[in-house]
């Protein structure tokens, strides 16, 4: 037996073997082991903070990441975010028939590691297996847990004008990461997705008073952030082309494909607004950290009507930017 | 590049209004983002041609599209760009998202791929866009007849771009003092295809690439010829366009495609402007294996699409622009295509 069969998910006998055998011992902690219907947990000081995400990727594994490392990231960098400590992710796997076993193997070993590397134990979990479908062969949802430090207040309306705007990385690794296996576009072997879990690197920021707003340019990349900022804010905001950290491979791919990196999705990067005052101590903390060594301040919110996020581009003109429309694709020559 | 914008200031200076035009999608998109249309002087107006290949195909091409997407006889795989562009019948978004067989690709390759992998499905690729992209479509017919791929077929849209310029050019409503000429399309053509804009219309031109600093030379180089009074025709993008282009790309598409009269979107039909496959590739050819026709040809109800890809509308004159029609509620093709001029507008300059 190789493949997952739908007796996999009945309930039955197969289903605790393919748990016990596969999955279990690959996640094993002290809060998932006793295998109740539920987790326990001490009650956390604080507030607690709730996200779910759910991950249904095509290539199942791609330069620097693969579907499970992405379903722990996702939901750790949406409780990060809002500067809450993660306790927990659930998991739940939902299988296609067919799917090999050594894959689910694969997945669940990523997700594992990266659950250790994030310090994010996965407490609870559900599996399920549908019938064969497009062969996308493994999707996944989770949920995690969180607690928001006592005083600790980031949201938009804290922003004000003046305030500068951090990227903690090169935007749009992961999107060219993917569409470069999925279209085998060649640049494989250069571009590897950021995917990573940021609750390390955000920790450092959470005592300075001037952190507002911290986000994660997931699908709709950074100009999704920026965007959403505006509109959030009523604030302007103005970033300088020359500003952001590129490199030479993002810059090239990018070019080549016709994308802006701006658009580009990411699972590894920040996008923080903070106080000038508390800037560079930010920025020098940051950059300390492995996954924040290409941090940079990329820009600054303006008061302004209308409200708009503005480019200045490396030449000095200015122009618009917008969230994309959907997910980035390259034209047609 | 500062240099080059001074001198481009000095001598736009007093020379009144010049209209430039580019005819490439991918220069309309790159004038917008890299902020060198903001920075040049206010009398040197950039005016966008017919060079966005979603939006310069015929409203009769897209419901034929559509047509054979929805009759379940073929899988059809296309460039994303198409897919939102609304015919009589809704869009092949929309026919995807009831079940139709629409399949997204990058490039023909991909949709070579796919009807390789599915060797019972009738595979038909909407095969749109200029001189860059013909070769591969000439490539592809050639691998699939190699391959005995009897079920892959093209349903060829593909245009050339001097027969829409001087058609164009023929109306004698159309003012523009020169042409900023498309790099990628010129890598394939080389530079003499254009020699009759300067010799017979006395216009302005530079072929120039994509960079900011091609950009500024290009405009530059215009506003230099004409304040001079000497047309020329000029290439500053030398690294990649030879004179007499890429022969072999232009040989294979020969060999594949014959140059036939087509209708563009509201410039009609236009002598010798498309091309066709020749007889010997009618195996592949969707028109006649699935005896499609061409319906008539339209604007959506209230887009000015059509004046648009001529340059006699700008899109914020446009009563639609950022209104009724958006990036996510597109009415028209100029506002769903990414090299779209409407799209380029919308996301870039759009400040109100
Ligand atoms: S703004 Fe929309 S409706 Fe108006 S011309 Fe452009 S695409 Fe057509």
């Amino acid at each position: 037996m190789s493949q997952v069969l739908m007796a996999h998910g009945g309930g039955g006998e197969l289903t605790r073997q393919l748990l016990v055998e596969r999955v279990l011992p690959r996640l094993a902690n002290p809060l998932l082991n006793p295998l109740l219907d539920s987790a326990i947990l001490e009650r956390p000081s604080g507030r607690v903070c709730l996200t779910t995400d759910s991950f249904v990727v095509q290539p199942l594994f791609f330069p620097g990441g693969d579907i499970g490392r992405l379903a722990v990231c996702g939901t750790v960098n949406d409780l990060t975010c809002l500067g809450a400590r993660p306790l927990g992710l659930s998991l739940a796997l939902i299988l296609e028939e067919g799917l090999e076993l050594e894959t689910l193997e694969r997945v669940i070993d990523s997700l594992a590691r990266t659950a250790e590397e994030a310090g994010v134990p996965i407490i609870t979990g559900d599996t399920k297996v549908i019938e064969r479908q497009r062969g996308d062969g493994i999707l996944i949802n989770t949920t995690g847990i969180g607690v928001l430090p006592e005083g600790l207040d980031l949201r938009p309306a804290r922003i004000n004008a003046g305030d500068l705007v951090i990227l903690t990385g090169v935007p749009a690794e992961h999107g060219l990461a993917i569409l470069s296996v999925r279209e085998g576009l060649g640049f494989e072997t250069a571009l590897a997705s950021d995917a990573a879990p940021l609750n390390g690197l955000a920790a450092p920021l959470l005592a300075l008073p001037g952190l507002r707003f911290m986000r994660d340019p997931t699908r709709g990349g950074v100009a999704g952030v920026l965007a959403d900022l505006v509109e959030e804010t009523g604030l302007s905001v103005e970033i300088e082309e020359r500003a952001l950290p590129l490199s030479p491979i993002v810059r090239h791919a990018s070019e080549m494909l016709g994308l802006d990196p701006l658009n580009v999705a990411n699972e590894g990067k920040l996008v923080i607004v903070i106080a000038p005052a508390d800037a560079s101590t930010a920025l020098a903390r940051l950059r300390a950290h492995p996954l924040g060594r290409h941090a940079a301040i990329i820009g600054q919110i303006k008061p302004s009507t209308p409200p708009l996020a503005e480019l200045i581009t490396a030449i000095g003109g200015r122009r618009i930017i917008q969230r994309p429309m959907a997910e980035a694709t390259p034209r047609i020559c | 590049m500062k240099a080059t914008l001074d001198a481009l200031q000095r001598d736009a200076e007093g020379l009144g209004e010049l209209r430039l035009m580019e005819v490439c999608g991918t220069h309309t998109v790159a004038l917008f983002r890299t902020g060198v249309r903001d920075l040049l002087p206010s009398n040197v107006r950039l005016i966008s041609g017919p060079g966005c290949p979603v939006c310069v195909t015929s409203q009769g091409y897209i419901d034929a599209a559509i047509e054979a997407a929805a009759s379940g006889e073929v899988t059809l795989c296309t460039y994303g760009d198409m897919l939102r562009v609304p015919g009589q019948r809704g869009s092949l978004e929309a026919l995807k998202a009831r079940g139709a067989r629409v399949v997204v690709c990058y490039s023909i390759r991909d949709a070579l791929k796919y009807a390789q992998a599915h060797p019972k499905e009738q595979v038909m690729f909407l095969a749109v866009g200029f001189e860059t992209t013909t070769p591969a479509s000439a490539l592809a017919v050639l691998e699939a007849a190699r391959l005995g791929l009897e079920r892959f077929t093209i349903l060829s849209g593909h245009k050339l771009v001097m027969p829409a310029i001087e058609a164009l050019l023929a109306d004698p409503q159309a003012d523009l003092h020169g042409f900023l000429l498309p790099g990628h399309v010129s890598v394939i053509l080389g530079a003499s295809p254009y020699r009759p804009l300067v010799d017979e219309h006395g216009l302005a031109c530079v072929i120039a690439g994509f960079e900011p600093q091609q950009l500024i030379d290009g405009v530059a180089r215009l506003v230099a010829q004409i304040k001079a009074g000497a047309p020329a025709l000029e290439n500053v993008y030398r690294a990649a366009v030879r004179p007499d282009g890429n022969p072999h790309a232009r040989a294979i598409t020969q060999q594949v495609f014959v140059a036939e009269d087509t209708e563009w979107r509201a410039m009609g039909v236009i002598p010798n402007s498309g091309l066709a496959l020749r007889d010997e590739y009618a195996h592949f050819d969707a028109f006649k294996r699935f005896s499609l026709s061409l319906g008539a040809d339209y604007d959506p109800p209230g887009c000015l699409c059509g004046q648009v890809i001529q340059g006699r509308v700008q899109p914020p004159q446009c009563p639609h622009f950022g209104k009724g029609c958006t990036l996510t509620q597109p009415i028209g093709p100029c506002m769903v295509s990414s090299e779209g001029t409407c799209a380029a507008w919308f996301k870039y300059a759009r400040r109100a």
